[in-house]
């Protein structure tokens, strides 16, 4: 009875794990590997080639840290990866910010959840409409931005902003925090939900400010939803594509280029597989370190395994 | 007592119009390109969308829909064609996984759950120069089909973590009667636990779906044709690269985002559940 039982179960782990484990195999774990192999393929034979001329690459549409056509006195243009890391910089704390500030307002506000839904919307539409209406948002002639210096008569931004290559970088990577501040909004929303009332309650009795509550009290409750926040908008900026690709191409001149786009680059444009292959792999490890950072933290706080 | 409520009051006040205006602003981008759908794109130009005055017209859309080179009719198509099979297919594997995550214990299973978190982390770069070369020689490059499986496999791992972590939290009760009762590990899935899961499911579904329709890199590595593009893909297309008729691009912009948004209209509590849900423990 229970070696027959025993049994069953070895069947059921087996007969319900199979199709996913053959999937991730063929589809996933196994191009995983191939790229790899194929990043240290060269024609002069298997070594460390690719990614040499990879990271020392200076044409603008494929360089990764410093293009021939670099402005000394006040880049962009950097390379690809450079950019990546600009994004970072500036797109994640505008959105942990932006997000954490109006999810504690919102707490207090009748209709919050209209204002949430709207701030949501950016989550919902394809990154490829995302980048089209950024696109629009910042076009000199129906754009609100460039209308917007025009009237206070700035008339050196009043132009678009993705044609220049001061501005095309930036210009992203603002329409990049219209979209995602939804997702951050939404993350910290839900922590304030959960988090204790008894405890503000408290504060306000013994007569903390609006402020003081929130820095001593709500800041260090939302932990865990900031870590989300990070790593989540860590991930999504370094792997940003649609948005670059259908909005500037990475262009003018290489002002707006991201890795995953060069990746596509040397892959469409060049044919070369083996480079591609190695921006690719360049791209993963850097997603890997919020990534690795994420799982432990998942496998530290995150569900109970059984 | 009256200056201190006084003072709540403008406190209050303020902290609607801030956030009003930020919803205002937020909206401003698809308020603009709705009013330049519907509007001859020659007076746009000279009135700006904002104008309520001049002519209002259906051209825009009627011409992104049949569009001869980038049709959105075609793309729809082809989106509702890989999207529904590459949210349903995935759905169900990754479930049998999740419960196996879930409720057994076997060799390397956390070997296995971490492979998972990385998958999630790992770009759809790094899978894709393979994945051309196999789809090429299994005749399904440039297919529907070909993007349905690549959208399946890449569905299954954030799909079974978080269908993991609702199974868990389930409670254990109904399960034990059950099986005290003689019913079997399958029986226990199919009949208990999936019907228990169906907020969950929605999620997922809801999710996958979205990520599915919105895909703009599979697309574009794996399908050349236009009568193959999906939705995203035609849009896209119809963007010049020196001359952009708005008129025509914000028609097409809003019909490939309708359809995800009017499922997050009528399922914005599985969505955003979903959203927040798998990367939140618990």
């Amino acid at each position: 009875m229970g070696r027959a039982k025993k049994r069953s179960k070895k069947k059921i782990i087996i007969l319900f794990l199979l199709p996913e484990l053959v999937l991730l195999g063929a589809f996933v774990l196994g191009p995983i590997a191939g790229t790899v192999f194929l990043s240290f393929v060269t024609p002069e034979g298997i070594g460390l080639g690719n990614y040499y001329r990879v990271i020392t690459e200076t044409s603008p549409d494929k360089a990764l840290i410093i293009p021939e056509n670099i402005v000394e006195a006040q880049p962009p243009p950097w390379g690809a990866l450079v950019h990546n890391i600009v994004w970072v910089a500036i797109h994640l704390p505008l959105v942990v910010f932006l997000g954490m500030i109006l999810a504690y307002l919102l707490h207090e506000v009748k209709g919050s959840s209209i204002v949430k839904s709207i701030i949501f919307l950016g989550m919902v539409i394809p990154m490829v409409v995302g980048g089209l209406l950024i696109r629009f948002i910042f076009d000199g002639t129906l754009g609100v931005v460039p209308l917007l210096f025009q009237a206070i008569g700035l008339n050196s931004l009043a132009h678009t902003w993705t044609n220049y290559p001061e501005t095309a970088l930036i210009s992203l990577i603002l329409g990049s925090v219209w979209l995602w501040t939804g997702f951050s909004l939404t993350v910290y929303s839900a922590a304030f939900e959960s988090m204790p009332k008894s405890y503000i309650e408290a504060a306000k009795i013994d007569g903390a400010s609006g402020i003081q509550i929130f820095f001593k009290i709500v800041f260090p409750l939302l932990k865990h939803a900031t870590i989300v926040v990070v790593v989540m908008t860590m991930l999504w900026d370094l792997k940003i594509f649609d948005i670059v690709y259908v909005s500037t191409l990475g262009g003018p001149g290489g002002a707006s280029n991201v890795m995953a786009l060069v990746m596509y680059t040397y892959f469409a444009r060049a044919l070369d597989y083996g480079r591609s292959s190695a921006t690719a792999v360049i791209l993963a490890l850097i997603t890997l370190i919020p990534g690795v950072w994420f799982i432990k933290q998942v496998l530290k706080g995150g569900p109970k395994e059984r | 007592m009256a200056r201190r409520r006084g003072k709540l009051l403008l406190k209050y006040i303020i902290i609607n119009i801030v956030v009003w205006s930020i919803a205002i602003i937020w909206t401003l981008p698809f308020i603009g390109v709705a009013m330049t759908s519907v509007k001859p794109f020659s007076e746009v130009v000279v009135h700006g969308w904002w104008s309520l005055i001049g002519n209002y017209t259906l051209k825009n859309f009627i011409d992104a829909w049949s569009n001869p080179m980038y049709s959105v009719a075609i793309g729809y198509r082809n989106s509702f064609i890989v999207t529904i099979p590459a949210t349903i297919a995935p759905l169900f594997i990754a479930a049998l996984a999740a419960y196996v995550f879930s409720r057994f214990s076997f060799p390397l299973k956390t070997l296995l759950f971490i492979v998972l978190l990385v998958i999630m982390a790992m770009p759809q770069q790094m899978s894709v120069i393979p994945l051309f070369f196999m789809l090429n020689s299994m005749g399904l490059y440039d297919k529907l089909q070909g993007l349905i499986l690549v959208h399946t496999a890449w569905g299954l791992a954030w799909m079974t973590f978080f269908l993991k972590n609702f199974f868990d939290a389930l409670p254990r009760e109904i399960e034990e009667a059950a099986r005290v009762d003689g019913a079997g590990d399958a029986q226990i899935f199919f009949k208990i636990v999936l019907p228990m899961s169906m907020p969950a499911i929605a999620s997922v579904a809801a999710i996958q779906f979205t990520w599915v329709w919105s895909d703009f890199f599979y697309a574009l590595m794996f399908l050349v044709n236009p009568d193959n593009y999906v939705v995203t893909l035609q849009v896209a297309s119809m963007k010049g690269q020196y001359h952009i008729d708005w008129g025509l691009l914000s028609a097409g912009s809003i019909m490939a985002m309708s359809v995800p948004l009017l499922l997050y209209a009528l399922l914005q509590k599985y969505y955003v559940r979903g959203m927040v849900g798998w990367t939140l423990k618990g």
